[in-house]
Formats: C-alpha cells, structure tokens, sequence
C-alpha cells in the first residue's frame, strides 16, 4: 500500500522554529512546576536567609579584616553555596522526570507533537532559570545591600564568585536530570540526589584524604582528583577569584598555580562545564531509549 | 487528504507486524491493522491483551518492531508529524492536581501552535465553558474526561486516539463521553479507541478487533460482539501483605503478568486454567487468603503489565 503524508490544515513550525518553540513551551511549564514546589522553595529562602544574613554579618566586621565587606561576604557565603546550591540543584534535577513519569504525565506529554529531546531539555532548561532565579535572589539582595552599605569595592570577585556559583547549580542539575531519568521512581531519585549530594560534599574529601595517606599520592594526582569534583572547581575557582592564590588550600593549591597559572581558570571552567554536558548528554541519550512507563 | 486507500478509504493508520515486549512478556505478538479516514475501529480484550500498548505504540511514545504509519508519517522516524495528527485520550488524566483547566489547555494549545481563543472554545465544546479556572483536583471523573477529550480535540486533529476512556466513570459520565464520541465520528474523525465495554463497543465502533495476549484474534463487527467476549478474565488474589513481592515475583516467574495495586494482585487469568495463579503461588510457598474473578464492566484501568 503507498500513503502519501498528510498535513493538517494549520501546522505547526517545522525544524529549528519549531524545536525552539517546543523547547520553549516544556521550559516555562518545568519552571512554573518547579516555583510551585515547596521543597525548592524553601531551599531558595534558606539560601537567600542566610546570603544576606552573611552580608549583614560581613558589614558589622568591616574594617577589623583586610577585605571588603564584598570579599569578606563572598568567603564567608563559598561554604554555604557548597552545601546549599548542590542540595537544592540536585533535588530539582531529580524531580524533573522521574515524578512525571510515576504520574503517568510523561506519556501524555510525550504524546504530544514534541520529541523527547524537547522534552528533556525544556525541563533542563525550565529548572535551570528556577534555579539561577533563585540564586540571583540571594545574591542579588546580598549584593544590594552591600553596596548600599559598603560601597561597590570588591565587586567584581563577588561577580566571578556568582558565575562560577552559577556554573555549579547548572552542572548539578544536570547530574539530578540524569539520576531522575535513571530512576524508576520519584523517591528513589531524589533519595538518590541526597547520597550524590553526601558524596561529593563530604565523602570525596575524605576519600581524598583516605587515598593520599594510603596510596601516597603525588600532588598532581591529588590535584587531578580533587578538581574532577565540581564542588572543588568551584571552590577553587572562586578562591582563584577572591584570593589570586590558592596558597590556603595547602600543596594541591600550590601546584595548581606554579603549574597551571593563568590557564588554571579555563581548567576549571573546562570541568564545570563538562559536568553540565556529560550528564546531559548522558540523559539524552537514556531517555531517548527507555520506555516512559 | 492523501493517502493509500483500504477498500473504499483511505487510510489513516496503518501497523504492520508490531511486536512490542515488556522483559519476558510479550505484550504484542505480531498485530497488524489498518483504521480508515472516518472509520471508529475498537480495541477489544481483557486487561493485559495488548490493548493500551498498542494505542501507546500508535502514539510512537514506546518503541516497538514492526512499522506504523499516521497519516503517511512513520511514528518512529516522523513522530511529531504524525503526533500532529492525533489527539489522545488516556485512561486518566494525569496533570498535576493543582494545575488548573486553563492551564492545561495552555499548555497542550503551545504544544499543538493553536490560537488561545480556539483553545478556549474546545472547553465549551465539550460543556466545560466556565471551568477555566478550576483546579484538576476540582472536577469530577466525568469532567476530567471531557477536560482530557478538549485537550484532543485542540488542533482539530483528523485522528483520536482513546484508552479506555470511560473506565473511571459512572453511568452519566460514561454516556455523555461516549454521546460526544458519536458525534466526533459523525464529523468524520478516524477514531481508534481500547474498550472492554460492549455498550461503548456497540455505540461507536465501525469494527472491533478481538485481542488475546497480544494477538489479534477476530476481526468482527460489534454487533457480533456479544457472543462471544474476551476469553480471559482478570482474577484478583489477596496474599499475607508482607508476602505480597514475593508473590508477585512468582507470578511473574511463570510468565504472567501482574499488578499490585493496593487492594491485591491482579492477574489475567484463561478459562480453563483458573486455579494457576493459585497453584504457582502454593508451590512457591506463599499463603493465598482470597482470590475473586472480576467482572469484566469492574476489571482494572489499566492494562497489566510486568
């Protein structure tokens, strides 16, 4: 039998328009989804509480340490977005398929006239300007209330410090993405996401120095894997930023300056950036095979 | 309209040796078909026949051997092409509670490209004029359904699909859906649609296709229907709860697929063989406290599967 295709009478954009279009679709609904979910909003509020409470703090002791009260709020808010941004990043990435797909909503939406990959990326792409919405909040009243207090000095360490911060949300997004498309179940992704978050916030540092006590590492194989954390890259890269030395993070920080120098900042980008696109990648190329049953 | 022509139609939707397995269960064993332009074609068989997969593959959401065509647009290789030309019915709507009609008819509108006020009017088409700002959680299971019938009807595809669309609603509900199926029909939409209902059968299907485990038995009109139904049947079983895994893991051991939905395990069960299930279980050393046969009008939403 031979069957010509049919066309409706109003078709929609076709191509590059019509990927964008979809793309664009799927990403406001995931944004919208993930602004009315409680557990994200509430990481976003602890975020923000705690950057302008840094702020405030940073202001009373003005003057009594060397560094601005920009400086001095970017080292004190480097801990805080190392526990706090992963968490949050990590979770929202988990819940982007998994739940949907428990609900029975991934089927009706992949029933619709959309691809799969404009299904993934939109809800990449959704959750990632939930995410960086959040973050500019924080860092946004932070910021305010510095320069209204303090003046503007120092600010541009703060910015690196927020664009690296931002870098590392998108990379954690990207892993939760992949463990939710991995993941039968919503409970069992976000549960997950928490171990993920466990392992690389405090299990790799001691693994690290577990490793170097017991394998006698050398410094550059301790640099090389302690920058594969992306929570490392971005510590360093911002310490790289406040400081221009990472002298403080003992012999790794040392050779990674003598031996990288001014291309240690394009490593780390390298790094962070890779965490985006591998996970991302990786979850493409899942989710365009598994069943969304 | 273009097309290849099956007699005096043309045709719509063309599947072609589909087989579709789900691990060791075979969920569809070689199905073909063809449904033409205007014609309402039934899935008909017990839970587990094959019914919901086969709607599923026709969508291209699930990938499958074989080839199905929709409108000349392979599901596979074109599947937003032919997606455009389906609207699609599921057993139950599954938007977020929280979501409102308006919302959700947004949505599927941006997805389709149709104009806002076209969106709008689809509600009012199906009676739900109104109801725009009703949460999901809000409308009864009749309401959903005409909600979820709105949403297909969206674009004005030529083609619906429908996955036992009736199965969550009381007797009003079900006739006003199945009320404004006929009339989608009598405008000349191709409808495919999955039912173990012989009233919903006998209103709206052109033919029926008889399914057993996943292979197309009987090609037959519906008013030949009554005779002879389904030749399995679904057989609920309740095990010690904390049994009920491993029980379930048995079942599925044997090659039957099961559902564990709360109130026990679901299985399809062939006259003649109705005491297996219980025998598997008893060999595996799990207690069976009850077991009941439903009937079919009562039998689950959804398809059982592994």
């Amino acid at each position: 039998m031979t069957s010509a295709a049919m066309t409706l009478r109003s078709s929609p954009p076709t191509g590059l328009r019509g990927f964008a279009r979809s793309l664009r679709v799927v990403a406001i609904k995931e944004l919208v989804d993930a602004l009315s979910s409680r557990w994200f909003l509430v990481n976003a509020a602890v975020f923000g509480l705690l950057a302008v409470g840094l702020s405030f703090v940073s202001l009373a002791g003005a003057g009594v340490s060397g560094l601005s009260g920009f400086g001095r709020t970017a080292a004190g808010m480097l801990n805080i977005v190392l526990l706090v941004v992963p968490l949050m990043a990590l979770t929202a990435g988990a819940a982007t398929v998994a739940g949907e797909r428990e609900r029975g909503m991934l089927v009706y939406m992949l029933a619709q006239p959309v691809s799969r990959a404009e299904v993934l990326l939109g809800k990449y792409l959704g959750a990632a300007a939930a995410l960086v919405g959040s973050l500019c909040l924080g860092f946004g009243a932070s910021a305010i209330l510095m320069a209204w207090r303090g003046g503007t000095d120092g600010i541009q360490p703060f910015v690196a410090f927020f664009f690296f911060t931002v870098l590392l949300a998108l990379s954690m997004l990207a892993v939760g993405v992949l463990i939710s498309v991995l993941a039968r179940r919503s409970g069992v992704a976000v549960g997950i996401a928490v171990f993920v978050w466990l392992t690389l916030t405090l299990l790799t540092d001691l693994g690290l120095m577990a490793g170097t006590l017991a394998f006698r590492l050398r410094v550059e194989e301790l640099f090389s894997l302690a920058v594969a954390n992306p929570l490392q890259a971005c510590k360093m890269a911002a310490m790289q930023q406040m400081h221009a030395s990472l002298d403080i993070l003992g012999p790794a920080g040392l050779y990674a300056m003598q031996t990288h120098g001014e291309h240690l900042r394009v490593i780390l980008l390298a790094v962070l950036a890779g965490w985006i696109v591998v996970p991302l990648a990786a979850s493409l190329a899942v989710f365009s095979r598994r069943s969304p049953l | 309209m273009q097309g290849g022509k099956k007699g005096s139609l043309h045709v719509m939707i063309s599947v072609s040796h589909l087989r579709k397995r789900f691990g060791r269960i075979r969920a569809v064993d070689g199905v073909s078909f063809e449904v033409g332009t205007g014609e309402a074609v039934a899935l008909w068989g017990a839970n587990g026949a094959g019914k919901t997969t086969i709607i599923r593959c026709v969508l291209g959401v699930v990938r499958f051997d074989g080839r199905i065509s929709v409108g000349g647009h392979d599901v596979l290789r074109r599947g937003k092409s032919a997606r455009h030309l389906l609207g699609y019915v599921p057993q139950e709507l599954a938007f977020h509670d929280e979501m409102r009609a308006g919302a959700a008819i947004r949505l599927v509108a941006s997805l389709r490209a149709t104009p806002l006020a076209d969106a709008m009017t689809a509600l009012e088409r199906v009676g739900l004029e109104g109801c725009a700002g009703r949460r999901v959680r809000e409308l009864s299971g009749g309401m959903k359904q005409r909600l979820a019938l709105a949403l297909a009807l969206l674009a004005d595809p030529p083609a619906i699909l429908l996955d036992e669309p009736t199965s969550n609603l009381d007797r009003s509900g079900r006739d006003d859906v199945v009320r404004m199926l006929v009339e989608l029909k009598r405008a000349g939409k191709t409808v495919l649609f999955a039912s173990h209902r012989p009233e919903e059968v006998a209103a709206l299907a052109d033919r029926v296709l008889v399914l057993e485990r996943g292979r197309i038995v009987d090609n037959r009109s519906p008013d030949r229907l009554g005779a002879a139904g389904p030749s399995f049947r679904t057989m609920r079983l309740r095990v010690p709860h904390a049994q009920n895994d491993a029980a379930a893991t048995a079942l599925r051991a044997e090659g039957l697929p099961v559902e564990n939905n709360g109130h026990g395990l679901c299985v399809n069960v062939a006259h003649g063989a109705k005491a297996g299930p219980i025998r598997i279980l008893v060999g595996a050393g799990i207690d069976v406290d009850d077991f009941e046969l439903l009937p079919l009008s009562d039998a689950h939403d959804q398809e059982i599967l592994p």
